[in-house]
């Protein structure tokens, strides 16, 4: 009876991009920082024994678990799709972690949090939040490694020789583009399959109308 | 000084010109053509089918069906002569689903939180929230958290909330959605008591027309193809078109449920499936919530679970389903009904039990597993390992029977409150498993969805299933139930009343 | 910190804006950071002794909760011992591993300084209540209250994690996918919470909006988040265990910038 109701409009359709946060981004970015802090908790328990077995084989290494800090900001990145959201879910995931964990980094978590966050940040601003393909959310776990190594260096182990530096550097960028770069790729094309996403650009690439 | 400070504020207007909906992602326009003036201060009964628009209208009204990346717009809808997402706090707004509407942490803050948003002075927000917690009987401390409140008095926190805002718009989206009949009862007259003393326009959406009749001045029936199918003064329009309503599938006060009696089922029930000996039955092991249940469950007949709001009807369901342990006593099943597994229900593996006991939950959201309706419905009989040609066949003939077939590639969590139910009872339907245990299964249907579900079991029970249903509606209790349990609650009697007899049909 | 129902008590600390014990971590953390040294790290660790026992903290819940610091503090000064720049004599060179007087100097300091931050982090934190943290923030610190709110609400989603996970375990038993293993059933459930809590979220976010959230006016707040005397001392005292530590570091020629 309505005949235009019928008819088939491609689904992704890319309309004007609107760089301003919904209610529902705020909400959803604080839903995936709250969790991940809740993930961090476990990690920093988790962190201490393993880095007990990394360190050993080759001191720096222990920096290839810090992807589990990592992840956050590159998956709020990638589903929220607004400017500051890797920023704002990695340092809210810090301050949780600190807030209900307690950590033996203290308040420097926020610090932490808000470097690491900048270091995807940057690059989704790269592609001028309009990317989200594979390649730049590996990307974005590189530069939230790398964020990673740079504050760590700095804040807590001033002072080391530089094969240290080095090794540190290299196993915080590879870590940061395995976990927090392909891991969140692919959680996000999970939540997305599901449906979970409707409500967000990541979660329309690719549906047809039902 | 804006309207809401003011106190007393006036009522908006409500212009709907050819206005239209369609949610992204779905082929049909949730709601069409649609042409309606509603005055300020009118009282407003909306109705109309399960998915037929009503919940998308009071969200567009309410400005928060979102913008373009949410689905597509046309024709013009406004409010006071303004687009309503501008004229945002203007309209208050009780969403249907009352779990998801508890915000803050605190009982005082969280109906706060509207005045808030809307500017109000802090000591008139204090005054407000304290007027609109007394207004819904809702006898808490400010500080109470909002965590501890069971499902009818969320329901409660949600309205004072929206009543503190004093909106000139007042939309309640099936407000007596978990209520006890007494908690509807309350709930209307604390609504009757704010209009009362208000010009606000108000327009309440409900299936079941006898609560909110006397309080409305209007009826406005939606037409799923699309427009209005009946529009007047609640007495002309549902004595004068009742016929066709009720064809919608709108409840008609006085026509009854319109179920032509198929005869007396020969209930031989004397098989029995289950057997509770000493029964007690808690949620944690902390607190026990009733004791000393007994309760057989017969092949063939029908127990209905009732009792008020947080009486232990959903925990005592949950347990005779195998998923919740017992705190005390047991739950037995006859040999025959365990058919070489344990006989404690809640040790059979999950797969077992999908082959003999069935569960709807309460809330159906909890339940989905699955991306699309079809899917949805798939789980039980592919986890069953039955043949792909049984579970198509299977799952076509339960979405056309709940009439979910247009629905089929949607996805379940964006289905209206009562497709969503539906689906849910549709899952268990899919298995076939000897005993059905439901909670709410018709609440939010409309008549005719209720009719199918009421038909659907009585076949059930012809065949030989057992059904457990937990239920506030009368009807459908007397409808299909031979025997009722009712639980009495923490407050009344230690030992739950037993009535039970069989109810004529 | 807990989610679902923070601790409270009748002693100052649970009364002081969170706003005001968040600055007061940050800056101790901030001093401490730009020096490793055993005696700035040490001083603050004495005079926060002092603070701890005035805040009222029970010893059981301080020390469940301060547990990882007091792990990863020597964790931390092990590495350092072993791997830290080598300076001065060396006491046991294997491999990498090379333990010298710099290298164990560095070493105590390092644990000292990790617990000289961490502490009082994790007391101070310990008292607060989201709710209050985001009023003051909002308020006091003036950030956008669409974000703070959203942040709150967001908290308290996850408050409801526990309940979400109890529902799901049966919702899935229920449906016949709970068989199989241990992990793989954890991983997709984990998964499905984590559906379950965005779903919610879209729709709490509606209900926001439905009372006029992110509405075009400008917010009033029900309760005003004061920031007075009673926070200017706390961070004041904060700043004199900052400069304290660092006086005595000064003075006694240890302070060691981070960055030279
Ligand atoms: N977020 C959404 N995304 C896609 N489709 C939706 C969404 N919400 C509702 N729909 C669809 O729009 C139609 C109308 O839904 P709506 O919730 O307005 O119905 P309703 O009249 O309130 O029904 P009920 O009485 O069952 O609550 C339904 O077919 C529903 O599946
Ligand atoms: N997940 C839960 N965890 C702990 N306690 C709960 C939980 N769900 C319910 N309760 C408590 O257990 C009691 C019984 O709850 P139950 O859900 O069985 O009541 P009900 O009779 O089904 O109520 P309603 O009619 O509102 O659905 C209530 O007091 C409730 O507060
Ligand atoms: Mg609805
Ligand atoms: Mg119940």
């Amino acid at each position: 009876m309505h005949a235009t109701s019928t008819l088939l409009t491609p689904a992704t359709s890319r309309q004007p991009r609107s760089y301003r946060w919904r209610v529902v981004d705020i909400v959803i970015a604080s839903v995936i920082g709250v969790a991940s802090g809740l993930i961090f908790v476990v990690w920093n328990q988790a962190y201490n024994p393993l880095s007990g077995l990394l360190t050993p084989l080759l001191p720096g290494l222990q920096a290839l678990l810090g992807g589990g800090w990592l992840f956050a900001g590159v998956l709020g990145g990638l589903i929220i799709r607004k400017p500051g959201a890797a920023i704002y879910t990695e340092l809210l995931a810090a301050v949780v972690s600190t807030l209900v964990g307690g950590t033996a980094w203290g308040a420097t978590i926020l610090v932490s949090g808000l470097v690491q966050g900048l270091g995807a940040e940057l690059v989704f601003a790269l592609f001028i939040y309009a990317n989200y393909r594979v390649y730049v959310a590996l990307l974005a776990g590189a530069g939230a490694g790398l964020a990673l190594a740079v504050n760590d260096l700095l804040l807590w182990y001033p002072g080391s020789a530089a094969p240290f530096i080095a090794v540190y550097t290299v196993s915080a960028i590879v870590s940061g583009i395995v976990v927090a770069g392909l891991l969140s790729w692919l959680a996000m094309r999970g939540l997305a399959r599901t449906g979970a996403l409707s409500r967000f650009a990541a979660g329309r690439s690719s549906r047809t109308r039902v | 000084m804006t309207p809401a400070a003011a106190g007393s504020v006036s009522g908006a207007s409500v212009v709907a010109r050819g206005w239209g909906w369609r949610h992204a992602g779905r082929r049909r326009w949730a709601v069409d053509g649609l042409d309606l003036r509603i005055e300020p201060g009118e009282r407003v009964l909306l109705l109309g089918a399960s998915g037929a628009g009503k919940s998308t209208l009071l969200h567009a009204l309410a400005g928060v069906l979102g913008g373009e990346e949410e689905g597509e717009q046309r024709g013009h809808l406004l409010v006071n002569g303004a687009e309503p997402t501008a004229e945002r706090g203007q309209a208050g707004l009780l969403l249907q689903d009352p779990d998801s509407q508890v915000i803050l942490a605190r009982v005082g803050d969280d109906v706060a939180f509207g005045c808030e948003n809307l500017g109000v002075p802090r000591d008139e927000i204090w005054r407000r929230v304290t007027d609109a917690l007394r207004m819904v009987g809702l006898n808490l401390p400010l500080g109470h958290p909002t965590s501890a409140l069971s499902g009818g008095q969320k329901q409660r926190l949600a309205l004072a909330g929206v009543l503190a805002m004093r909106p000139g718009l007042l939309l309640l989206d099936e407000p007596t959605a978990n209520l006890d009949p007494e908690g509807v009862l309350e709930v209307r007259e604390s609504v009757a008591r704010v209009l009362e003393n208000s010009e606000a326009t108000f327009i309440v959406i409900e299936h079941r027309v006898a609560v909110w009749q006397s309080l409305v001045n209007r009826v406005i029936v939606l037409d799923a193809a699309g427009g209005v199918l009946a529009d007047g003064h609640p007495d002309d329009v549902l004595t004068s078109q009742g016929e066709r309503l009720a064809a919608a599938g709108v409840w008609v006060p006085g026509r009854g449920s319109g179920l032509v009696a198929a005869g007396r089922r020969t209930s031989s029930g004397t098989t029995p499936l289950l057997r509770t000996p000493g029964l007690a039955i808690a949620r944690t092991k902390a607190e026990i919530i009733a004791r000393d249940l007994e309760l057989d469950v017969l092949a063939g007949t029908a127990l209905a679970l009732t009792g008020p709001n947080g009486a232990g009807k959903s925990t005592l369901a949950l347990t005779l389903a195998g998923l919740l342990k017992p705190a005390g006593g047991a739950v037995l099943a006859s040999p025959e009904f365990a058919d070489g597994a344990d006989p404690e229900p809640i040790r059979w593996r999950s797969r077992q039990l999908l082959s003999r006991i069935g569960t709807v939950f309460q809330d159906p959201e909890h339940q989905f597993v699955a991306a699309t309706v079809r899917a949805e419905l798939a789980v039980g009989p592919r986890a069953l390992k039955r043949p792909e040609a049984a579970v198509t066949a299977r799952v076509d003939e339960v979405l056309q029977r709940l009439r979910l077939d247009h629905l089929a590639e949607a996805n379940p969590f964006t289905l209206s409150g009562g497709e969503k139910r539906r689906l849910s009872v549709g899952t268990v339907l899919a298995t076939q498993p000897q005993l059905l245990v439901l909670d709410e299964p018709t609440f939010g249907q409309d008549l005719r969805t209720w009719r199918e579900i009421v038909v659907l079991l009585d076949e059930l029970l012809r065949e030989g299933t057992a059904v457990v249903a937990v239920s506030h509606d009368a009807d459908f209790v007397a409808a299909v139930f031979d025997r009722e349990f009712r639980l009495a609650g923490r407050t009344g009697a230690a030992a739950p009343l037993i009535t039970s007899g069989v109810v004529p049909r | 910190m807990s989610l679902i129902a923070p601790p409270r008590g009748d002693r100052a600390i649970f009364r002081i804006n969170p706003v005001a014990k968040l600055a007061s971590a940050l800056l101790l953390a901030g001093v401490l950071i730009l020096t490793i040294d055993w005696v700035s790290a040490a001083v603050a660790l004495a005079c926060e002794f002092v603070l701890v026992f005035w805040a009222g903290l029970s010893l059981k819940s301080f020390v469940l909760r301060t547990l990882p610091v007091w792990i990863a503090a020597p964790t931390a000064g092990l590495t350092t011992l072993l791997y830290g720049q080598p300076a001065g004599a060396v006491y046991w060179a294997f491999g990498l591993v090379n333990v010298t007087e710099g290298s164990l100097e560095l070493a105590i300091a390092t644990t000292l300084r990790i617990l000289a931050i961490g502490l009082p982090s994790v007391v101070l934190f310990v008292t607060v209540d989201p709710t209050d943290l985001a009023d003051g923030l909002a308020q006091v610190v003036k950030l956008p209250a669409r974000f703070v709110l959203g942040g709150l609400a967001g908290l308290r989603l996850v408050g409801l994690f526990l309940g979400d996970w109890r529902a799901l375990e049966l919702a899935r038993r229920a449906r016949g996918i709970a068989d199989g293993g241990a992990g793989r059933r954890l991983l997709s459930q984990a998964f499905a919470l984590l559906v379950l809590s965005i779903r919610r979220g879209s729709k709490l976010a509606t209900a926001m909006e439905a009372r006029g959230f992110g509405a075009p006016v400008q917010r009033t707040w029900a309760r005003e988040s004061t920031f007075r005397g009673r926070e200017v001392a706390l961070i004041g005292i904060g700043l004199a265990v900052a400069l304290l530590a660092v006086g005595v570091s000064v003075a006694l020629g240890s302070w060691n910038f981070v960055l030279t």
